[in-house]
């Protein structure tokens, strides 16, 4: 397959904020990268291209989509698909990745990356719409896996193999959220540990890492909430340092979007990284 | 109105105009040209964000019933209600605010 | 489970949990599905906070939540590009019984709408003033005005921009009356004007396209049109002249 994109580099990334621009311009260490949302810069013009264009010409930029639904029962949306194709062509991202998700369904928009059942109709799905996003962008994407909150009874294989599936199927490489690991181990009660020792690690161009909030089920059970609006915590850095050991250093972006702090704030989860990063060069 | 008195009419306007903008322009080139940060007191519009791909964090979006009244800065402000014709226009004016494409 | 029930169930908070949704050890998981309904709703509702900044301050944080959530469960946003999310807000303002004593409420939505439109939209070059000198000599009546696609004009029964500078600049407590407002965008922050009385007509002519003429005959008033230039021309709103 056509890929213009040259990768990543295997240094701490953050999740491009506005409120930063500035700070990143007169400093932006240890940070190497940035990341987007695809659909906030999908506006005809403004401050927002403007700044996205100066930062592009001085950091290498992912593109993370929220709003593809590669997980939906619809086929993808044509028109969205255009605007995602608009924006890699002039930007030239050095990566772009989608999520494990659906959020559209019957012409609304849900905001929210919501689950699917692990089942061979889901598998032939999620490879097609992949397919599809593939040649249309004549790229390369990488898939994330996702946090979730509910089971479903039809569920037939685990998360692991349904995502090594759709990789093999496909030829997509896979973004590891270790703190999406870390959430869903807790809530779907598997062990994260072993989780990260069967995935196929060889196929992750893209780390995530995020903070949770902990909250609790119906049944007293500890239930775990993705928010991006804290540190990392520590389980989830231990976890990360595991990925690390095994694979080598890998492209790691720091997530915090809600209650979005100062820069040096963010800057220091990057450092935090940075050194896990550093002695496996 | 002949087109001729008309243009006069207006390059007069646009005269005026142009004499009264020179000032404001000399002022905006001096300032610092920035599209990184919104200028001092112009709109703080963070418009710029929207999608998330995080959770919420607090369980408090659950309810349906809506019992609250407005408490901004609406309290404040004395505007008679809309009875007809109070706050129109010159009577002849229409309100079309579903104006047509440039 | 299909994604219609689960997207039924998450709009609709008295809806049952869809059935095959459960916890790990197959129990039914109605706080877990919760987690989603919230998800929905908050990321909406904040979106929502970000885009009527107006109206948040005029109703309050707390009221304006809550209503944006009888909103956004009435109208969900219908494209993924979030940061326009909100053009029915004028409509469902008009229609919800809480708010029906602030008659102006729907004119300040479309402010904050119009807005970010004008933040989002695309860039253009504006017209260099020595080429407005050379226009001097023409028949200027029979001129068109090419306008930048950042500019909006919005009419009001209510004093929309006293109601707009008082809460913003702390400008001073609205009279009631009529006013028009133009937004005007000539780098990358858009900002509400004043606009002269007579100014709307003839500014919505140019907009349509008529000439400087054809509009100029548009305003019913008196106008000042020499404000009227001065403001587009010092906006960088204007970015072409035809015939």
């Amino acid at each position: 397959m056509l890929d213009q994109s040259h990768g990543l580099p295997a240094k701490p990334g953050v999740g491009y904020k506005p409120q930063h621009f500035q700070a990143i311009l007169q400093d932006a260490r240890p940070v190497g990268w940035l990341e987007i949302h695809a659909e906030n810069y999908m506006g005809a013009g403004g401050r927002p291209l403007a700044q996205l264009r100066h930062l592009a010409e001085r950091f290498p930029i992912s593109v993370h989509g929220v709003g593809l639904s590669i997980g939906g029962e619809g086929p993808l949306d044509r028109d969205h698909l255009d605007r995602l194709k608009y924006l890699c062509d002039w930007l030239q991202p050095a990566s772009f990745s989608e999520h494990l998700a659906w959020s559209t369904h019957d012409g609304a928009f849900l905001n929210d990356l919501l689950p699917v059942p692990y089942t061979m109709a889901t598998l032939a799905r999620v490879a097609d719409h992949i397919d599809r996003v593939q040649s249309v962008l004549g790229r390369r994407m990488h898939l994330e896996n996702p946090s979730t909150y509910v089971a479903f009874a039809e569920t037939a294989m685990g998360e692991v193999d349904f995502l090594t599936e759709v990789a093999r199927r496909t030829g997509c490489g896979l973004l590891l959220d270790v703190n999406n690991v870390y959430v869903s181990g807790v809530n779907q009660n598997y062990d994260p540990v072993a989780y990260i020792d069967a995935f196929p690690l060889h196929l992750v161009g893209e780390i995530h890492l995020g903070g949770h909030h902990e909250d609790r089920d119906d049944h007293g059970q500890r239930l775990l909430i993705d928010s991006h609006g804290a540190e990392v915590t520590d389980p989830v850095w231990a976890l990360y340092a595991r990925v690390i050991r095994r694979a080598g250093p890998l492209p790691t972006l720091i997530e915090w979007d809600n209650d979005v702090p100062d820069w040096p704030r963010l800057a220091a989860e990057a450092t935090r990284a940075a050194r896990i990063l550093e002695p496996v060069r | 109105m002949a087109y001729h008195s008309k243009s006069l009419i207006i390059a007069g306007a646009l005269t005026a105009a142009l004499c009264s903008v020179a000032s404001v322009a000399s002022a905006e080139d001096a300032m610092e040209k920035c599209f990184g940060v919104a200028l001092a007191g112009q709109n703080d519009c963070k418009a710029g964000e929207g999608t998330t791909c995080a959770g919420t964090s607090k369980v408090d979006y659950q309810g349906n019933s809506f019992k609250l009244v407005p408490a901004g800065t609406c309290m404040t402000m004395e505007l008679p209600a809309d009875e007809a014709g109070m706050m129109r226009h010159g009577s002849m004016e229409e309100l079309d605010r579903d104006l047509p494409e440039a | 489970m299909t994604q219609s029930h689960f997207a039924a169930a998450l709009l609709d908070p008295d809806a049952p949990v869809p059935v095959g949704v459960i916890d790990p050890r197959g129990h039914p998981a109605p706080k877990r599905f919760a987690v989603y309904r919230n998800n929905v709703a908050g990321s909406l509702v904040e979106a929502l906070k970000a885009a009527f900044p107006m109206l948040v301050k005029l109703l309050g944080e707390e009221f304006f939540a809550a209503m944006a959530l009888a909103f956004l469960r009435a109208h969900p946003p219908k494209s993924r590009i979030l940061m326009l999310y909100g053009d029915e807000m004028p409509g469902f303002l008009e229609q919800f019984q809480p708010v029906a004593h602030l008659g102006y409420l729907p004119d300040i939505a479309r402010v904050d709408q119009a807005l970010r439109e004008s933040y989002h939209s695309a860039d253009s070059t504006h017209l260099p003033e020595v080429e407005f000198h050379r226009l001097l000599g023409q028949d200027i009546a029979a001129l068109r005005l090419r306008l930048a696609p950042s500019l909006r004009l919005i009419r009001s029964r209510w004093p929309i921009f006293s109601i707009w500078a008082a809460n913003h600049d702390n400008g001073p407590t609205p009279k009631p009356q009529a006013e028009d407002l133009l937004i005007l965008r000539p780098e990358f922050d858009p900002r509400p004007q004043l606009l002269p009385p007579g100014g709307a007509a003839f500014l919505a002519g140019l907009m349509a396209g008529r000439t400087l003429g054809e509009s100029l005959d548009l305003a019913t008033g008196p106008i000042d049109l020499a404000a009227i230039l001065g403001l587009l021309i010092s906006g960088r709103a204007i970015v072409g002249v035809s015939k």
